[in-house]
């Protein structure tokens, strides 16, 4: 009689924890993970990236539209191949990186959401902030769930890997950054890509 | 010494142009350092570093072309010196 009830618990139990959502942790300890941002420019268009990049996402493979969560980019990790532009990019008159150290998007909603395999995408909601300027923006996104494939990165770790990527674009204006000036030097528009693999590690 | 610094602007201008030229061309800003990218095959990630370059730009082919500039300029500060001081005999 007893074993009626156990037998479906336990199993109910195992579901419910192989189900659950996961946190996946996107400080990349092989230092892959990027975003990059393109603009144009009257001589050649100017293209950097960035690498600090950290956060944490909590996705449900059985349940991906339900995901939330946070990246932060560290402004001093914005690099330009160009000394002279990284300086001005870092300066008070731009980005301002020691009075706004980070770059950031927080999920709010998902929509959209279609999945294949191990491969979701969806449009995502959030707040991105930079400048110290907040703004919901909505952008196409696309999660690719590794089950199992920590290991083949990180030798003798177990676990998921969960990769996202996301373009998007966002007008400096809207920003505060230099709001008017140099339009005919430095475009309006900035082109960001992110392309990140978060890590989800069962002991 | 007007000499000189006129052969010093050529060779000046053309080291430069001998340079950009040799590290590629390259028709955009100077870069000190470029992109490299690779490939991250678990994930698919195409990671980037930046590796340690000098590519000369168009600036520096400007600042190059100025400087050359400046040293024909200083050039024409210098009197060239006259052929022949001898003055001719009167009979």
């Amino acid at each position: 009689m007893k074993l009626n009830y156990i037998l479906p618990l336990a199993s109910l139990i195992a579901v419910s924890a192989f189900a659950a959502p996961q946190t996946f942790d996107f400080k990349d300890p092989k230092g892959v993970n990027n975003a990059v941002f393109k603009l144009d420019a009257p001589l050649e268009s100017v293209t950097g990236s960035a690498s600090g990049i950290t956060g944490t996402v909590v996705f449900d493979p059985e349940n991906p539209a339900a995901t939330t969560g946070k990246i932060v980019v560290a402004s001093e990790s914005l690099t330009v191949p160009n000394p002279m532009q990284k300086e001005h990019l870092h300066s008070p008159n731009w980005l301002d990186t020691a009075k706004y150290p980070e770059i950031s998007f927080e999920t709010k909603s998902l929509a959209n959401v279609k999945t294949d395999g191990n491969v979701t995408t969806a449009d995502v909601t959030g707040t991105f902030t930079l400048h110290g300027v907040a703004k919901d923006i909505t952008a196409p996104v696309k999660f690719t769930y590794l089950k199992d494939k920590l290991g083949a990165r990180i030798p003798h770790a177990k676990g998921d890997l969960l990769v996202i990527r996301v373009n998007f674009a966002i007008n400096r204006e809207d920003f505060n950054i230099q709001k008017g000036q140099f339009e005919d030097k430095v475009a309006n528009e900035i082109d960001l890509s992110l392309s990140i693999a978060g890590a989800y590690a069962t002991p | 010494m007007k000499k000189a610094l006129r052969l010093l602007a050529l060779v000046v201008a053309l080291a430069a142009v001998t340079v950009w030229a040799a590290t590629g061309a390259n028709r955009g800003w100077t870069k000190t350092s470029v992109p490299v990218k690779t490939l991250d095959e678990v994930t698919g990630i195409e990671g980037i570093t930046y590796q340690k370059k000098f590519l000369p730009g168009v600036d520096f082919l400007a600042v190059a072309f100025a400087g050359a500039l400046v040293l024909a300029g200083a050039s024409l500060f210098f009197r060239r010196r006259p052929a022949n001081t001898k003055q001719p005999n009167n009979p």
